[in-house]
Protein backbone atom coordinates (compact mmCIF):
# COMPACT_ATOMS: atom_id res chain seq x y z
CA UNK A 1 0.00 0.00 0.00
CA UNK A 2 2.72 2.38 1.00
CA UNK A 3 4.56 1.30 -2.15
CA UNK A 4 1.58 2.20 -4.30
CA UNK A 5 1.20 5.51 -2.50
CA UNK A 6 4.90 6.14 -3.03
CA UNK A 7 4.54 5.36 -6.74
CA UNK A 8 1.68 7.82 -7.08
CA UNK A 9 3.56 10.43 -5.06
CA UNK A 10 6.59 10.02 -7.30
CA UNK A 11 4.50 10.39 -10.44
CA UNK A 12 2.78 13.48 -9.04
CA UNK A 13 6.11 14.99 -8.03
CA UNK A 14 7.50 14.34 -11.48
CA UNK A 15 4.45 15.89 -13.13
CA UNK A 16 4.50 18.94 -10.86
CA UNK A 17 8.22 19.58 -10.81
CA UNK A 18 9.01 18.37 -14.34
CA UNK A 19 12.71 18.65 -13.69
CA UNK A 20 15.29 18.85 -16.42
CA UNK A 21 17.34 15.68 -16.70
CA UNK A 22 21.03 16.56 -16.46
CA UNK A 23 22.82 15.98 -19.72
CA UNK A 24 25.20 13.34 -18.37
CA UNK A 25 22.26 11.32 -17.03
CA UNK A 26 20.17 11.44 -20.18
CA UNK A 27 21.44 8.23 -21.81
CA UNK A 28 21.27 6.23 -18.58
CA UNK A 29 17.99 7.24 -17.00
CA UNK A 30 15.77 5.15 -19.30
CA UNK A 31 17.83 2.02 -18.69
CA UNK A 32 17.87 2.65 -14.97
CA UNK A 33 14.11 3.09 -14.99
CA UNK A 34 13.62 -0.20 -16.82
CA UNK A 35 15.94 -1.95 -14.36
CA UNK A 36 14.01 -0.48 -11.42
CA UNK A 37 10.77 -1.62 -13.00
CA UNK A 38 12.19 -5.11 -13.25
CA UNK A 39 13.15 -5.00 -9.57
CA UNK A 40 9.67 -3.89 -8.56
CA UNK A 41 8.11 -6.79 -10.44
CA UNK A 42 10.63 -9.11 -8.82
CA UNK A 43 9.70 -7.71 -5.41
CA UNK A 44 6.01 -8.24 -6.10
CA UNK A 45 6.73 -11.80 -7.08
CA UNK A 46 8.75 -12.28 -3.89
CA UNK A 47 5.82 -10.98 -1.84
CA UNK A 48 3.56 -13.57 -3.40
CA UNK A 49 6.20 -16.25 -2.93
CA UNK A 50 6.40 -15.24 0.70
CA UNK A 51 10.12 -14.64 0.47
CA UNK A 52 10.09 -10.86 0.28
CA UNK A 53 13.00 -9.31 2.08
CA UNK A 54 13.25 -5.56 2.32
CA UNK A 55 17.03 -5.57 2.42
CA UNK A 56 17.27 -7.65 -0.70
CA UNK A 57 14.69 -5.48 -2.37
CA UNK A 58 16.48 -2.24 -1.62
CA UNK A 59 19.89 -3.54 -2.56
CA UNK A 60 18.70 -5.17 -5.75
CA UNK A 61 16.69 -2.09 -6.72
CA UNK A 62 19.65 0.21 -6.40
CA UNK A 63 22.25 -2.19 -7.76
CA UNK A 64 20.14 -3.17 -10.77
CA UNK A 65 19.62 0.45 -11.71
CA UNK A 66 23.26 1.31 -11.21
CA UNK A 67 24.57 -1.74 -13.02
CA UNK A 68 22.25 -1.22 -15.96
CA UNK A 69 23.35 2.41 -16.27
CA UNK A 70 26.97 1.32 -15.86
CA UNK A 71 26.70 -1.20 -18.67
CA UNK A 72 25.30 1.44 -20.99
CA UNK A 73 28.00 3.86 -19.91
CA UNK A 74 30.64 1.26 -20.64
CA UNK A 75 29.06 0.56 -24.00
CA UNK A 76 29.12 4.26 -24.80
CA UNK A 77 32.81 4.38 -23.99
CA UNK A 78 33.45 1.34 -26.18
CA UNK A 79 31.37 2.69 -29.03
CA UNK A 80 28.68 0.03 -28.76
CA UNK A 81 26.37 2.01 -26.50
CA UNK A 82 23.20 1.63 -28.53
CA UNK A 83 23.69 -2.11 -29.09
CA UNK A 84 24.51 -2.71 -25.47
CA UNK A 85 21.57 -0.71 -24.21
CA UNK A 86 19.36 -2.72 -26.56
CA UNK A 87 20.80 -5.90 -25.04
CA UNK A 88 20.20 -4.66 -21.50
CA UNK A 89 16.64 -3.71 -22.33
CA UNK A 90 16.05 -7.14 -23.87
CA UNK A 91 17.40 -8.92 -20.79
CA UNK A 92 15.37 -6.76 -18.42
CA UNK A 93 12.31 -7.19 -20.57
CA UNK A 94 12.64 -10.95 -20.44
CA UNK A 95 12.98 -10.80 -16.66
CA UNK A 96 9.96 -8.53 -16.37
CA UNK A 97 7.96 -10.97 -18.47
CA UNK A 98 9.00 -13.99 -16.39
CA UNK A 99 8.24 -12.12 -13.16
CA UNK A 100 4.89 -11.05 -14.50
CA UNK A 101 4.18 -14.63 -15.50
CA UNK A 102 5.01 -15.86 -11.99
CA UNK A 103 2.78 -13.19 -10.45
CA UNK A 104 0.00 -14.16 -12.81
CA UNK A 105 0.34 -17.83 -11.86
CA UNK A 106 0.09 -16.87 -8.23
CA UNK A 107 -2.87 -14.60 -8.54
CA UNK A 108 -4.89 -16.27 -11.25
CA UNK A 109 -3.57 -19.83 -10.96
CA UNK A 110 -3.14 -19.81 -14.69
CA UNK B 1 -9.72 -21.33 1.99
CA UNK B 2 -10.04 -22.86 5.42
CA UNK B 3 -6.69 -21.81 6.82
CA UNK B 4 -7.59 -18.27 7.67
CA UNK B 5 -4.56 -16.64 9.20
CA UNK B 6 -4.88 -15.84 12.88
CA UNK B 7 -4.32 -12.39 14.21
CA UNK B 8 -0.72 -11.36 14.07
CA UNK B 9 -0.05 -13.69 11.21
CA UNK B 10 1.31 -10.75 9.24
CA UNK B 11 4.64 -11.33 10.91
CA UNK B 12 4.76 -14.87 9.62
CA UNK B 13 4.78 -14.56 5.85
CA UNK B 14 5.60 -18.25 5.38
CA UNK B 15 1.99 -19.19 6.00
CA UNK B 16 0.66 -20.83 2.89
CA UNK B 17 -2.35 -18.64 2.20
CA UNK B 18 -4.45 -17.48 -0.65
CA UNK B 19 -2.11 -15.32 -2.75
CA UNK B 20 -4.69 -12.56 -2.97
CA UNK B 21 -4.94 -12.52 0.78
CA UNK B 22 -1.18 -12.51 0.98
CA UNK B 23 -1.10 -9.57 -1.37
CA UNK B 24 -3.70 -7.74 0.66
CA UNK B 25 -1.79 -8.44 3.83
CA UNK B 26 1.43 -7.20 2.29
CA UNK B 27 -0.35 -4.11 1.06
CA UNK B 28 -1.82 -3.32 4.46
CA UNK B 29 -0.10 -0.12 5.56
CA UNK B 30 2.37 -0.78 8.32
CA UNK B 31 5.20 1.42 9.40
CA UNK B 32 7.77 -1.28 8.91
CA UNK B 33 11.12 -0.56 7.41
CA UNK B 34 10.30 -2.74 4.42
CA UNK B 35 7.15 -0.81 3.61
CA UNK B 36 8.80 2.56 3.98
CA UNK B 37 11.77 1.59 1.87
CA UNK B 38 9.60 0.02 -0.78
CA UNK B 39 7.47 3.17 -0.81
CA UNK B 40 10.52 5.37 -1.18
CA UNK B 41 11.95 3.30 -4.00
CA UNK B 42 8.62 3.13 -5.76
CA UNK B 43 8.37 6.91 -5.46
CA UNK B 44 11.81 7.14 -7.03
CA UNK B 45 10.65 4.81 -9.80
CA UNK B 46 7.51 6.79 -10.52
CA UNK B 47 9.48 10.00 -10.52
CA UNK B 48 12.04 8.50 -12.87
CA UNK B 49 9.39 7.17 -15.23
CA UNK B 50 7.59 10.50 -15.47
CA UNK B 51 10.81 12.42 -15.92
CA UNK B 52 11.96 10.05 -18.61
CA UNK B 53 8.63 10.17 -20.41
CA UNK B 54 8.76 13.94 -20.44
CA UNK B 55 12.34 13.83 -21.55
CA UNK B 56 11.40 11.53 -24.42
CA UNK B 57 8.56 13.83 -25.39
CA UNK B 58 10.92 16.75 -25.69
CA UNK B 59 13.87 14.73 -26.92
CA UNK B 60 15.95 16.35 -29.58
CA UNK B 61 17.42 14.70 -32.61
CA UNK B 62 20.53 13.29 -31.00
CA UNK B 63 18.95 9.90 -30.31
CA UNK B 64 17.92 9.31 -33.91
CA UNK B 65 19.70 7.18 -36.47
CA UNK B 66 21.16 8.47 -39.68
CA UNK B 67 18.40 7.40 -42.05
CA UNK B 68 15.77 8.86 -39.75
CA UNK B 69 17.67 12.12 -39.67
CA UNK B 70 17.85 12.13 -43.46
CA UNK B 71 14.12 11.52 -43.70
CA UNK B 72 13.39 14.29 -41.21
CA UNK B 73 15.68 16.62 -43.11
CA UNK B 74 13.87 15.81 -46.36
CA UNK B 75 10.50 16.40 -44.73
CA UNK B 76 11.65 19.65 -43.28
CA UNK B 77 13.10 20.87 -46.55
CA UNK B 78 9.94 19.99 -48.42
CA UNK B 79 7.80 21.69 -45.81
CA UNK B 80 10.01 24.74 -45.89
CA UNK B 81 9.65 24.89 -49.67
CA UNK B 82 5.90 24.65 -49.35
CA UNK B 83 5.80 27.36 -46.72
CA UNK B 84 8.09 29.57 -48.80
CA UNK B 85 5.72 29.22 -51.72
CA UNK B 86 2.84 30.13 -49.43
CA UNK B 87 4.75 33.16 -48.19
CA UNK B 88 5.29 34.33 -51.76
CA UNK B 89 1.61 33.95 -52.58
CA UNK B 90 0.55 35.79 -49.46
CA UNK B 91 3.01 38.57 -50.11
CA UNK B 92 1.70 38.98 -53.63
CA UNK B 93 -1.85 39.11 -52.30
CA UNK B 94 -0.84 41.63 -49.68
CA UNK B 95 0.90 43.84 -52.25
CA UNK B 96 -2.17 43.69 -54.43
CA UNK B 97 -4.43 44.66 -51.55
CA UNK B 98 -2.12 47.46 -50.45
CA UNK B 99 -1.98 48.92 -53.95
CA UNK B 100 -5.76 48.58 -54.24
CA UNK B 101 -6.39 50.35 -50.97
CA UNK B 102 -3.93 53.09 -51.98
CA UNK B 103 -5.76 53.84 -55.20
CA UNK B 104 -9.10 53.56 -53.42
CA UNK B 105 -7.88 56.04 -50.82
CA UNK B 106 -6.68 58.44 -53.51
CA UNK B 107 -10.05 58.17 -55.20
CA UNK B 108 -11.79 58.82 -51.89
CA UNK B 109 -9.56 61.86 -51.29
CA UNK B 110 -10.34 63.24 -54.73
CA UNK B 111 -14.03 62.60 -54.21
CA UNK B 112 -13.92 64.37 -50.85
CA UNK B 113 -12.24 67.45 -52.25
CA UNK B 114 -14.65 67.49 -55.18
CA UNK B 115 -17.56 67.22 -52.74
CA UNK B 116 -16.10 70.13 -50.79
CA UNK B 117 -15.87 72.41 -53.80
CA UNK B 118 -19.34 71.37 -54.95
CA UNK B 119 -20.62 72.05 -51.47
CA UNK B 120 -19.20 75.57 -51.60
CA UNK B 121 -20.67 76.13 -55.03
CA UNK B 122 -24.08 74.82 -54.04
CA UNK B 123 -23.98 76.72 -50.77
CA UNK B 124 -24.42 73.64 -48.62
CA UNK B 125 -21.11 74.16 -46.80
CA UNK B 126 -20.14 77.17 -44.72
CA UNK B 127 -17.14 79.05 -46.08
CA UNK B 128 -14.57 81.38 -44.68
CA UNK B 129 -11.57 83.15 -46.09
CA UNK B 130 -10.35 86.53 -47.29
CA UNK B 131 -13.02 88.74 -48.72
CA UNK B 132 -15.10 91.86 -48.29
CA UNK B 133 -18.14 92.97 -46.41
CA UNK B 134 -20.24 95.49 -48.33
CA UNK B 135 -22.91 97.30 -46.39
CA UNK B 136 -25.63 99.10 -48.33
CA UNK B 137 -27.49 101.64 -46.28
CA UNK B 138 -30.73 102.71 -47.90
CA UNK B 139 -32.44 105.46 -45.91
CA UNK B 140 -34.79 106.28 -48.80
CA UNK B 141 -35.89 102.70 -49.42
CA UNK B 142 -34.99 103.10 -53.06
CA UNK B 143 -32.74 100.11 -53.50
CA UNK B 144 -34.49 97.34 -55.37
CA UNK B 145 -33.76 93.80 -56.39
CA UNK B 146 -32.05 95.02 -59.54
CA UNK B 147 -29.34 96.85 -57.60
CA UNK B 148 -28.70 93.90 -55.33
CA UNK B 149 -28.54 91.58 -58.31
CA UNK B 150 -26.11 93.97 -59.96
CA UNK B 151 -23.99 93.96 -56.85
CA UNK B 152 -23.96 90.19 -56.72
CA UNK B 153 -23.08 89.86 -60.38
CA UNK B 154 -20.33 92.41 -60.05
CA UNK B 155 -18.88 90.44 -57.17
CA UNK B 156 -19.17 87.20 -59.10
CA UNK B 157 -17.37 88.75 -62.03
CA UNK B 158 -14.64 89.77 -59.63
CA UNK B 159 -14.18 86.17 -58.56
CA UNK B 160 -16.31 85.85 -55.46
CA UNK B 161 -16.45 82.21 -54.50
CA UNK B 162 -19.08 82.38 -51.78
CA UNK B 163 -21.70 85.03 -51.24
CA UNK B 164 -24.20 85.88 -48.57
CA UNK B 165 -26.76 88.65 -48.35
CA UNK B 166 -28.01 89.22 -44.88
CA UNK B 167 -28.77 85.73 -43.67
CA UNK B 168 -29.27 84.21 -47.12
CA UNK B 169 -26.66 82.27 -49.04
CA UNK B 170 -26.43 83.36 -52.65
CA UNK B 171 -26.13 80.48 -55.08
CA UNK B 172 -26.73 79.97 -58.78
CA UNK B 173 -30.47 79.63 -58.37
CA UNK B 174 -30.92 82.53 -55.97
CA UNK B 175 -33.77 84.80 -57.02
CA UNK B 176 -34.13 88.50 -56.15
CA UNK B 177 -37.58 89.99 -55.87
CA UNK B 178 -38.81 93.41 -54.85
CA UNK B 179 -40.82 93.23 -51.70
CA UNK B 180 -44.04 94.97 -52.59
CA UNK B 181 -45.65 95.00 -49.18
CA UNK B 182 -42.70 96.30 -47.21
CA UNK B 183 -43.03 99.93 -46.29
CA UNK B 184 -39.41 100.91 -45.96
CA UNK B 185 -38.11 98.90 -48.88
CA UNK B 186 -36.66 95.47 -48.75
CA UNK B 187 -35.82 92.71 -51.15
CA UNK B 188 -36.95 89.11 -51.07
CA UNK B 189 -33.89 86.94 -51.59
CA UNK B 190 -34.75 83.31 -52.17
CA UNK B 191 -38.04 83.78 -50.41
CA UNK B 192 -36.56 85.49 -47.39
CA UNK B 193 -37.17 89.21 -46.82
CA UNK B 194 -33.96 91.16 -46.42
CA UNK B 195 -34.23 94.71 -45.24
CA UNK B 196 -31.75 97.55 -45.32
CA UNK B 197 -29.06 97.87 -44.47
CA UNK B 198 -28.11 95.06 -46.76
CA UNK B 199 -24.92 93.38 -45.67
CA UNK B 200 -23.24 91.49 -48.50
CA UNK B 201 -20.39 89.21 -47.55
CA UNK B 202 -18.19 87.74 -50.23
CA UNK B 203 -15.18 85.45 -50.06
CA UNK B 204 -12.71 86.04 -52.83
CA UNK B 205 -9.80 88.29 -53.65
CA UNK B 206 -10.57 91.41 -51.52
CA UNK B 207 -8.89 94.14 -53.66
CA UNK B 208 -10.38 92.80 -56.88
CA UNK B 209 -13.88 92.71 -55.47
CA UNK B 210 -13.55 96.12 -53.77
CA UNK B 211 -12.35 97.61 -57.05
CA UNK B 212 -15.13 95.93 -58.98
CA UNK B 213 -17.73 97.75 -56.91
CA UNK B 214 -16.00 101.10 -57.52
CA UNK B 215 -15.77 101.10 -61.30
CA UNK B 216 -17.33 104.12 -63.03
CA UNK B 217 -20.96 103.53 -63.81
CA UNK B 218 -20.86 100.57 -61.46
CA UNK B 219 -22.60 99.59 -58.30
CA UNK B 220 -21.39 102.43 -56.12
CA UNK B 221 -22.48 105.10 -58.58
CA UNK B 222 -25.84 103.51 -59.18
CA UNK B 223 -26.50 103.33 -55.46
CA UNK B 224 -25.39 106.88 -54.90
CA UNK B 225 -27.82 108.07 -57.54
CA UNK B 226 -30.57 106.32 -55.60
CA UNK B 227 -29.50 108.02 -52.40
CA UNK B 228 -28.01 104.88 -50.88
CA UNK B 229 -24.53 104.45 -49.44
CA UNK B 230 -22.11 101.63 -50.00
CA UNK B 231 -19.46 100.92 -47.37
CA UNK B 232 -16.88 98.24 -48.19
CA UNK B 233 -14.50 96.74 -45.68
CA UNK B 234 -11.93 94.17 -46.69
CA UNK B 235 -10.89 91.42 -44.31
CA UNK B 236 -8.68 88.40 -44.31
CA UNK B 237 -11.33 86.38 -42.56
CA UNK B 238 -14.88 86.68 -43.82
CA UNK B 239 -17.22 83.97 -42.62
CA UNK B 240 -20.08 82.82 -44.81
CA UNK B 241 -22.29 80.94 -42.41
CA UNK B 242 -25.65 80.91 -44.17
CA UNK B 243 -26.47 77.66 -45.91
CA UNK B 244 -28.58 76.95 -48.93
CA UNK B 245 -31.04 74.11 -48.56
CA UNK B 246 -30.76 71.96 -51.63
CA UNK B 247 -33.95 70.31 -52.77
CA UNK B 248 -33.81 67.31 -55.03
CA UNK B 249 -34.48 68.29 -58.62
CA UNK B 250 -37.94 67.32 -59.69
CA UNK B 251 -37.50 67.14 -63.44
CA UNK B 252 -33.84 67.23 -64.27
CA UNK B 253 -31.97 63.94 -64.37
CA UNK B 254 -28.28 63.54 -64.93
CA UNK B 255 -27.65 62.57 -68.53
CA UNK B 256 -24.80 60.24 -69.22
CA UNK B 257 -22.23 61.79 -71.56
CA UNK B 258 -22.70 58.99 -74.09
CA UNK B 259 -26.40 58.12 -74.34
CA UNK B 260 -26.93 54.42 -74.69
CA UNK B 261 -30.03 54.69 -76.80
CA UNK B 262 -30.91 57.12 -79.54
CA UNK B 263 -33.55 59.69 -78.64
CA UNK B 264 -36.94 58.75 -79.99
CA UNK B 265 -37.91 60.40 -83.24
Amino acid sequence: MIAAVGLVLGIVAGVLLHPEVPLFLQPYLPIAVVAALDTVFGGLRAVLDGIFDDRVFVVSFLSNAVVAALIVFLGDQLGVGSQLSTGVVVVLGVRIFSNAAAIRRHLLSA
Amino acid sequence: MSTAPPDGAAATPRVRANPWRRLVRAARPRATRAQVLAGLLCAALGFGVVVQVRQTDTAGLEDLRENELVRILDDTTERSDRLGEEVRQLQAARDELTAGSDSAEAAARAARSRADSYGLLAGTLPARGPGITATVTDPAGAVSAAQLLQTVQELRDAGAEALQIGATRVVASTAFLDAAAAADGGVVVDGRLEQPPYVVRAVGDPPTMATALDIPGGVRETLRQLGAQLAVTTSQDVAITALHAVSAPQYARPASPAPEQAPPQ
